[in-house]
């Protein structure tokens, strides 16, 4: 599984990209964690809020911050 | 009642005497925030309701290959709806000009969304009266309509960066929120916001209560009071750096105008506050070249200059 956190390096972001962490930690699944910043990448996805989640390609959420009980759910 | 509450801590409790400095500053305190708490609570709820319906990505639908005016005017109305931070303003800015939204209409958007917010419309109807909030929320829409008409008429899809243009965008499916999803996003959005504004309201009325209960009557007519025609572009200028911090700068600036303050001028500093922001112009500096960026900095601080004039006239 490969989950990316998609924002433009704002606060909620990080705290997006720690509760996506924790959630992972958690499920114990394997997983790769990657922090999308530029806005290519970003506008691909056609996110226009961030932050953003996007598991395996697929938009989760966007334009808010989940709580990792919420993270955990979706995996 | 909350007038009754904050009069019982003050002098029945805490045994100031009603007209002492300290008393009255306490009594103005307990009252203004325990009122702008409760209305923030409710109206920010109503609010994200509304909100959870209006995602960018449907607005971005409504508003793609708008006409000139129609486009404007709706961009306006739908900014006040649709939930916008600025630090997703490039993702936004992107989104909406690659789906065929007219620049002069993404603007009318971008100058609407941050002015007309609820925190600045709650603030000023729990401080100045449901009259400002509405002059406040109707001249704010105009502002942003003219503006937008303004740069769309002035061409300058060129001063948008190139990389823009070429840029490829996805589409996002638009998700319908059930009622129960809707009430639990209102419930976290209500409860986010409230941690972010409400330290500043109380520092903001602490403040203002001080002012209140110490600073001479009529202390500010001299400087920014009707006559002085200074006023209102300082106050534009002034607000600037404030970015944001509606929450806490509408309690000093209604401690102000009883002191001498103009309507006016308050209204145009409380534009300049929420609608011009330095980081986000540096934010919009990604996606607008220099001249468009000044452009856009200059039409609108133009705008709310002649509105504060215009009320300080008329009010």
């Amino acid at each position: 599984m490969k989950l990316e956190v998609l924002g433009t390096g704002c606060a909620k972001c990080k705290t997006l990209l720690e509760n996506v962490k924790k959630a992972v930690a958690a499920s114990g699944k394997e997983s790769e964690i990657v922090k999308v910043e530029d806005i290519p990448s970003i506008m691909k996805y056609g996110v226009m809020s961030t932050p953003a989640l996007v598991k395996d390609g697929k938009v989760l959420f966007s334009g808010k911050v989940a709580t990792a009980e919420e993270i955990a759910g979706m995996l | 009642m909350i007038k009754q509450l904050a009069d019982y801590v003050t002098f029945a409790q805490m045994g100031l005497k009603p007209g002492s400095h300290s008393g009255e500053a306490l009594n103005f305190f307990i009252y203004d925030t325990i009122k702008i708490f409760l209305l923030l609570c409710a109206i920010i709820f109503v609010v994200a309701i509304i909100r959870s319906s209006f995602p960018p990505e449907r607005t971005k639908r409504i508003l793609s290959h708008k006409r000139e005016y129609v486009g404007n005017i709706m961009a306006a109305l739908l900014g006040i709806v649709t939930p916008f931070c600025s630090c997703s303003a490039v993702p936004l800015f992107i989104g909406f000009v690659e789906s065929g939204v007219p620049l002069g209409v993404t603007f009318s958007f971008l100058i609407s969304s941050p002015m007309v917010n609820e925190v600045a419309i709650i603030m000023l109807w729990g401080m100045f009266g449901w009259k400002i909030a509405l002059i406040y929320i109707s001249t704010g829409l105009l502002v942003a309509i003219v503006s937008g008409i303004v740069i769309g008429r002035l061409k300058m899809e060129k001063h948008v960066q190139d990389y823009v243009w070429e840029m490829q965008v996805g589409s996002q499916e638009i998700v319908e929120l059930t009622f129960k999803a809707k009430l639990i996003y209102a419930r976290d959005y209500t409860r986010d916001l409230l941690k972010k504004v409400f330290p500043y309201v109380v520092v903001g009325v602490g403040i203002g209560a001080f002012i209140h209960g110490y600073i001479p009557q009529d202390f500010l007519v001299k400087w920014a009071g009707k006559d002085n025609p200074i006023a209102v572009p300082v106050a534009v200028a002034l607000g600037v750096p404030l970015y944001s911090n509606a929450a806490g700068v509408i309690p000093i600036v209604k401690a102000l105008t009883a002191k001498g303050m103009a309507i006016g001028t308050v209204l145009a500093f409380m534009m300049a506050v929420t609608a011009l922001s330095l980081p986000e112009a540096v934010i919009l500096s990604n996606v607008l070249k220099r001249r468009l960026l000044i452009t856009f900095f200059g039409i609108v601080a133009t705008s709310i200059v002649f509105v504060g004039y215009l009320f300080n006239i008329i009010l």
